[in-house]
């Protein structure tokens, strides 16, 4: 493994982005960084800002007013960039499917490389999800 | 001097939580003059999907109009339904609703906290307070099988039962959150950072919060003992002894102050729950086809944001014929406009935060200075550093 990718996977910046989700996967996220399960001793760190991220955590199932963001933001974010879609419904929808101003899923927008299923997936699950990734990059 | 007036937008492409809003901010020098918000943002079309589901259908959907209210929808929304059957719960199941809507309250007012913490940058005390809410989250996942949203109350009753052999256990959950929530008021009431930071910040008088239709903890800051739990009382709150909080001073900490000690009340509503749980069944059934009668119904919750209010209007088909929900956060928005009027820039994060609008930080704001023809953009997480750093 060579310095760039062992100092990469070993500090994964994480930016946290709300597509339109009930909030019920967001506060599991943020469940995941708290004492009981503890994303930070990954290296990861929550980030507010998507200049300063490696990974983008998506929830919900994007609505037609965030698409345009949702895709400004990953624009934004620096190379080599990676997508988790946290929840039923950035893979799919889940229960908002066939709403009219839905998208039905984060990858209708933007590249995704992990699917964390569940509604809402536990935080172990999002821990699970985000390990995985890590070890497909390299870790 | 002349008069120079900045324009700060807070979140146009704000990708926020259940009610994602953005507000304009007219700022001289640090303070704050005037707000304008705009909501709309992130809208799903809940209340349309609604019509073209069936009544078993809808119960899914209109828990995930929010994660963390979830409980409190889907009672909203039965009781609804069950009033335009003419269906009388049995006692068991309302005693068990009233349980998860206490739950619900206990886990959504210490999230509250822990985020007011990490908007004014004690994030100690929010990884302690994350970290015993876990015990509540334990609690609602062994009774309902997931942690956030539960899908408990059902048309008829509720989903599942709560096991006898368990009640010791939860009880003693109980005592846990009592003991560290004494400990979480002892800290706010006392430590000098939280007191610099929400002392007297973001008032809101009594007669502004009622001319302004405050709802929830936000109103009862300000005052006003109203709550609908004990002005028209649902289920079985009117059996059950609790006092309703308020406290007078209107400002942030005052709001601090009436979560924490309705986080008590709940512990006890739950305990006394638990403790005189009827016998009975859990739930009269409603068929998954079943029609419900031509007819319209209002019902009121007390969620833990505040007032809930979801109309129906059916016209006997198997689904709805037109839904309506006004959620809490809606109610509190003017309200939460004449709080931020005349504050400093710098405490926006924890006066938005002091109203539970679950503000996601990856929000974004653009400065423009409207002299000099200057922008400059700050996100949630630079503006809570902005505030952190001011107060220093």
């Amino acid at each position: 493994m060579d310095i760039v990718t062992w100092a990469r996977t070993r500090s994964p910046w994480l930016i946290h982005f709300n597509a339109g989700a009930c909030n019920a996967c967001d506060i599991e996220v943020v469940a995941a960084i708290t004492p009981r399960f503890d994303l930070e001793r990954f290296g990861a760190l929550l980030k507010g800002s998507p200049r300063h991220a490696d990974v983008m955590v998506v929830t919900g199932s994007v609505s037609r007013q965030v698409r345009e963001r949702l895709k400004r933001i990953y624009e934004q974010m620096p190379e080599p960039k990676f997508v988790v879609a946290v929840g039923a419904c950035a893979i799919s929808g889940g229960v908002f499917q066939q709403c009219y101003n839905v998208m039905e899923g984060v990858d209708k927008v933007i590249p995704v490389d992990a699917y964390i299923p569940g509604c809402s997936p536990k935080p172990e699950a999002i821990l699970d999800g985000v390990v995985k990734l890590l070890k497909s990059a390299g870790y | 001097m002349g008069k120079r007036e900045f324009t700060i937008h807070v979140g146009p492409q704000h990708p926020a939580l259940k009610e994602p809003e953005n507000f304009v901010f007219k700022v001289d020098g640090e303070y704050v003059v005037d707000v304008e918000p705009r909501i709309g943002y992130n809208h799903r079309g809940i209340e349309k999907a609604m019509e073209n589901r069936t009544y078993i259908q809808n119960l899914y959907i209109v828990e995930r109009v929010c994660g963390i209210c979830s409980n409190s929808h889907q009672t909203c929304y039965t009781q609804n339904v069950e009033e335009l059957l003419g269906m009388e719960i049995p006692e068991r199941a309302k005693y068990i609703r009233v349980l998860l809507a206490e739950l619900e309250r206990i886990h959504s007012h210490l999230l509250w906290l822990g985020v007011a913490a990490h908007e004014i940058g004690f994030d100690t005390l929010f990884y302690y307070i994350w970290r015993d809410r876990e015990v509540v989250m334990d609690m609602l996942e062994e009774i309902s099988g997931n942690r956030v949203n539960y899908a408990m109350p059902t048309i008829g009753g509720v989903r599942r039962d709560i096991a006898a052999d368990k009640i010791p256990k939860y009880l003693k959950m109980l005592d846990v959150l009592e003991e560290r929530t004494k400990f979480y008021k002892n800290i706010c009431a006392t430590e000098k950072t939280v007191l610099a930071r929400a002392d007297g910040v973001g008032f809101l008088s009594k007669e502004d919060a009622i001319r302004l239709n405050a709802v929830g903890p936000n109103l009862r800051a300000s005052g006003v003992a109203s709550d609908i739990r004990a002005d028209s009382p649902y289920l079985v709150y009117d059996e059950i002894p609790w006092n309703v909080i308020s406290y007078d001073s209107g400002d942030v900490f005052a709001n601090v102050l009436v979560r924490v000690d309705e986080t008590f009340e709940s512990v006890n509503i739950c305990r006394y729950c638990l403790e005189h749980l009827p016998d009975g069944p859990i739930r009269t059934i409603f068929s998954p086809l079943g029609k419900v009668p031509e007819g319209e119904a209002v019902s009121l919750v007390e969620a833990p944001r505040g007032e809930l209010i979801h109309y129906i209007q059916s016209r006997g088909t198997d689904k709805p014929y037109r839904y309506k929900i006004r959620a809490p956060t809606l109610g509190n928005i003017p309200a939460l406009c004449e709080k931020l009027r005349g504050g400093y820039i710098a405490d926006i994060p924890i006066v938005l935060a002091g109203i539970d609008p679950c503000f996601s930080c990856t929000d974004r704001m653009v400065f423009v200075d409207e002299d000099r023809d200057k922008r400059w953009e700050m996100n949630g997480e630079q503006l809570r550093r902005y505030g952190v750093e001011w107060y220093k």
